[in-house]
């Protein structure tokens, strides 16, 4: 069980979307997922034994650790991705349950159960509200966690059993700061695709709309 | 998961690439991203740990190591890797937008439709000319963009392609000017030169690639021109539809040749 999954979920994906769903699927594909699997997360590898206070009390290094860090960078990273990823998944469930509804009656009751119209454009919509939502509130939690989205090279710590206020180093902060803000560019990047993807839909459907109706006035 | 993914997704781009296209794919995949998986990245495992520093303050290792290498080597290289390869989704994309047009046609029952079946349209290899010759020209032109940011960039952090042995280094809370040992420093410096040259590689190709795509462009354009003005149309057609099958035996043949297969 591994990124591997993902990927797949995503190959899956990418045939019951639009256009613009199948660029979302290659950012996330080439800038998030690869770019956590070959770069960030050998940056955050050791991030534990590198982190170092100036002071030999046991016990001290741990503590400031969990205190700054509660839920690590990279951790927090790979969440977002599954849970950004998952939505897509109501849409192969609803195409899944079409097809399996055509099988059961034995007769063709969908033109085409992959087109995006009726019942199966309402789950597509809900999918695109809640990875929008999803993006947003890790963003907004990464930013509530670590105040900011900057990595300091100090931090200043005196829980117990700290003797006193004491100077802890973090490893690679410019490193970490860099990938984070890589991190935050994308995220806005995909939550800009999906409200354009979700405006696109919604316009496109209320024209057909409008038109259908139009035309059955005129008879 | 891992760089197999990307291989994947590439090796698709390349039934419709052009030969130079193909070798600068191969030179990617052998020389580059092969290079970082199995040797570059054990070179630059232990990067931090056996970064060694003359004095035994707490947290001064930390600083000066953050310090000489705001982003390291390794990760430079990988992104510069994802970067590269990302135009080429967007050939991807264009041939499976046409995929889809043409299947579209053949399910309406379109007479204009040449194929006989979806499984023909699938495995039909697409020439790059029209719209597609401007979409695989402009992910020429970004990736030669990118390779160039990304070597710039390289040299202007590290001050050039050598990997020095000391550094010296004063930043807080080293107490004063601090002798700081970078490890394996000839073997970082032997890979990075190799990465640089092949970069170096990969953009002659790209050069190359861009030059003969023009050049074929012009030539076409002029071949129209006079045809146009000389002869009639039926003609003209029996012509270029002898030029298509000869195009389709030479490259067929240049593939053979390459071997390289999806």
């Amino acid at each position: 069980m591994s990124w591997v999954f993902l990927r797949d979920l995503l190959s899956g994906v990418n045939k019951y979307s639009t256009g613009i769903g199948r660029i979302w699927v290659a950012v996330v594909f080439m800038f998030r997922l690869l770019v956590y699997v070959a770069a960030a997360e050998n940056i955050w590898k050791r991030e534990h034994d590198e982190f170092e206070c100036n002071i030999k009390q046991p016990g001290c290094e741990n503590v400031c650790f969990d205190h700054f860090f509660p839920v690590s960078h990279i951790r927090l990273w790979a969440l977002q991705l599954i849970m950004v990823s998952t939505p897509s998944l109501l849409v192969v469930f609803h195409v899944a349950y079409r097809e399996n509804r055509e099988k059961h009656h034995n007769q063709k009751l969908y033109k085409n159960p992959g087109k995006i119209d009726g019942g199966l454009l309402r789950t597509y919509l809900i999918s695109l509200i809640l990875k929008t939502g999803l993006e947003i509130v890790f963003l907004v939690l990464f930013y509530k966690l670590y105040n900011g989205f900057k990595i300091p090279r100090l931090v200043k710590c005196d829980i117990k059993p700290c003797p006193n206020t004491v100077d802890c180093y973090i490893s690679k902060p410019t490193e970490k700061m860099i990938f984070l803000y890589f991190l935050v560019a994308t995220s806005c990047l995909c939550i800009l695709l999906n409200l354009s993807e979700l405006s696109y839909l919604i316009f496109k459907y209320s024209i057909k709309c409008y038109l259908k109706r139009h035309v059955k006035k005129q008879q | 998961m891992d760089w197999g993914a990307l291989h994947t997704i590439l090796g698709g781009v390349n039934k419709h690439s052009t030969s130079i296209g193909k070798i600068w794919l191969t030179v990617l995949f052998i020389f580059r991203i092969m290079i970082l998986v199995v040797a570059a990245e054990k070179v630059w495992g232990d990067e931090q740990q056996d970064f060694v520093c003359n004095t035994l303050q707490p947290g001064c290792r930390n600083v000066c190591y953050d310090h000489f290498f705001p982003i390291s080597h390794i990760r430079l290289w990988a992104l510069q890797l994802i970067f590269v390869s990302t135009p080429a989704l967007l050939v991807a994309m264009h041939v499976a937008y046409r995929r889809h047009e043409k299947k579209r046609q053949f399910r309406k029952g379109d007479q204009k439709c040449e194929f006989k079946d979806i499984e023909e349209i699938r495995k039909q290899r697409f020439r790059i000319e029209g719209s597609l010759w401007w979409t695989y020209t402009s992910s020429i032109f970004f990736r030669l963009i990118f390779e160039a940011v990304f070597m710039y960039a390289f040299y202007f952090m590290y001050d050039g392609f050598r990997m020095p042995r000391l550094m010296k280094c004063n930043a807080w809370p080293c107490p004063n000017t601090v002798d700081c040992f970078v490890s394996r420093p000839t073997e970082k410096t032997v890979f990075t030169i190799f990465m640089i040259a092949v970069s170096s590689i990969c953009i002659l190709l790209n050069v190359a690639e861009l030059c003969y795509l023009l050049t074929k462009f012009f030539l076409r354009r002029s071949k129209k021109a006079g045809n146009s003005k000389q002869q009639p149309n039926h003609e003209n057609k029996e012509e270029t539809k002898q030029n298509e099958m000869n195009e389709l035996i030479s490259d067929s043949c240049q593939n053979t040749v390459i071997g390289f297969s999806s």
